[in-house]
């Protein structure tokens, strides 16, 4: 019985979209072309996803793996166009197999692409040692590049403003309270990370201030999800109303 | 009340929809005042020289798409209407159809030309590793752009070599490339950042802000609002204010209202 009224509430709420469809292209409020068709499949997928909120259910399914599906192959597309040919096919496989090519092949990006494709042969259990290679060779230029340079902006930079003296002269008392409350912070919660020591007497009660300054942080940061959630769904929304049933302007 | 506090989400949900539709349809102005992080966008762009080029980072997909391309559109309003030559470009195999979108759309306003006036690279893989590459040389990093023509031939271009002679960057994040940005670009090739995120990853670029590493930052549909708002081209993220501004009102009397619910039961219990 519930199966079946899920079935009809399916098949009455695409009846309906159906319906909906036909009377905004009767009433030219669509146009009759490939905009018009786009809009509405934009439409459909977007009710189909949030459909989702009710219960899941077929049309949600096929939206989201229409969705995996179409990312996953426009990923393809883009690479391919914006860098394999550009930057692998045209100077290297071109220049090799045509006469008429005007350029020598560049040979040097021969060892980037075997190393590229060393990474795909982990799917081989003979071959898979090969991948091992560009491992290396990512994980030692990643380290290399990426050491200094880290110390540098998340560490030395961060450090500056945390010793910026609470008053040099300049400032508003609003903002040297906002030096004070950034030292408290960082020293806090230094400290309650401290574990080797047990948190009582003043270690613990500057932990437990290090403790608030964390909550804050993490509402602050959940209320700020909050809002970009919101965000997503008033703009399918406005996409609904402008775009697709004209109510908006 | 035990039934109050197991309501189904379905209704919240409902709730939610409706406040939404309301709010978007019912016209009523609220105050969007700028606050210190987009003014220091704003500020950036208007300090800047005619022709000075300006680089956005397309680094979001059409999942943010929401609240991302209102804050490209604004953007970019504001440096067509200031003669600043735009370079666009992405790490995001999802964002060439957006960023195109919204370069071409708003450049043909200001009747600017595609080459001359602004140039879309498109996308290329690598993160860091790209960053790196255009800082060292753009045009061994792009020598193409997203149509296929030779980077080095291309006016807009003119006067720069690599990341060092850009004026100002702008990277509109959906991820982690705006640390990538300061890490590997910002701090080795001395060029000026700002931002625009998604609201989830804005608490985490505040820290950028105070260390004057990002010289502005827009916060989620908030801060494309205010910079709309800004350069007066007032479009989907001021309307979405209104709902955004109502719902909020709404989570925060459910939040109210479901921790009285909550204290009343546990003190009917133990009682």
């Amino acid at each position: 019985m519930r199966r079946d009224s899920n079935f009809f509430i399916l098949v009455g709420s695409i009846g309906l979209f159906v319906c909906v469809n036909i009377v905004l292209m009767v009433s030219k409020k669509l146009p009759f072309n490939s905009q018009g068709f786009g809009i509405i499949l934009a439409a459909g997928l977007t009710l189909a996803i949030y459909s989702f909120l009710y219960q899941d259910n077929p049309a949600f399914k096929i939206a989201e793996n229409l969705y995996v599906g179409v990312s996953l192959g426009y990923t393809i597309i883009i690479t391919w166009f914006n860098f394999l040919k550009p930057d692998l096919y045209d100077p290297l496989i071109v220049p090799i197999f045509s006469r008429a090519a005007t350029q020598s092949p560049q040979y040097g990006l021969i060892i980037p692409s075997l190393l590229g494709t060393f990474m795909l042969l982990r799917f081989s259990r003979k071959l898979s040692w090969l991948s091992r290679w560009t491992f290396a060779f990512v994980v030692g230029l990643g380290a290399g590049v990426s050491i200094p340079r880290v110390i540098s902006a998340y560490i030395l930079e961060q450090i500056k403003p945390s010793l910026h003296p609470v008053f040099s002269g300049g400032e508003t008392v609003l903002s040297s309270i906002n030096t004070l409350l950034i030292m408290l912070g960082v020293i806090s919660v230094l400290i309650y990370f401290i574990f080797s020591v047990e948190h009582k007497g003043a270690i613990g009660k500057v932990s437990k201030i290090g403790i608030w300054f964390l909550m804050i942080s993490f509402g602050a940061s959940f209320g700020y999800t909050v809002m970009g959630r919101l965000s997503l769904l008033i703009g399918r929304i406005q996409f609904l109303l402008r775009d697709w049933l004209g109510i908006l302007q | 009340m035990e039934k109050l506090i197991r309501v189904d989400s379905r209704i919240i949900f409902a709730i939610i929809t409706v406040a939404v539709v309301v709010s978007l349809v019912l016209r009523f102005e609220l105050p969007i005042p700028a606050s210190e992080p987009v003014q220091g966008v704003y500020e950036k762009i208007e300090s800047l020289p005619k022709g000075a080029h300006v680089m956005i980072a397309f680094d979001y997909e059409p999942s943010s798409k929401e609240e991302l391309q209102p804050m490209a559109i604004a953007f970019l309003h504001h440096c067509f209407s200031r003669d600043l030559k735009v370079i666009g470009m992405t790490h995001y195999p999802g964002a060439p159809g957006l960023a195109e979108q919204a370069m071409t759309s708003v450049a043909s306003q200001y009747q600017k030309k595609n080459g001359e006036d602004y140039v879309f690279l498109g996308y290329k893989p690598g993160s860091t590793s790209l960053i790196i590459n255009m800082g060292e040389n753009l045009y061994t990093a792009y020598p193409k752009d997203f149509y296929g023509n030779d980077t080095t031939t291309l006016p807009a271009l003119q006067g720069v070599e690599s990341l060092r002679n850009i004026d100002f960057l702008f990277d509109l994040a959906a991820g982690s490339t705006i640390e990538s940005w300061i890490v590997f670009g910002k701090e080795k090739y001395k060029f000026d950042l700002g931002a625009g995120c998604t609201a989830v990853i804005g608490p985490d670029m505040y820290p950028f802000l105070q260390s004057k590493q990002l010289v502005g930052l827009l916060g989620g549909l908030k801060g494309a609002a205010e910079y709309e708002a800004l350069v007066n081209k007032k479009a989907s993220a001021v309307s979405g204010m209104r709902p955004q501004s109502v719902v909020h009102v709404i989570i925060i009397l459910f939040v109210i209202f479901g921790n009285v619910v909550y204290f009343t039961t546990r003190r009917a219990r133990h009682a």
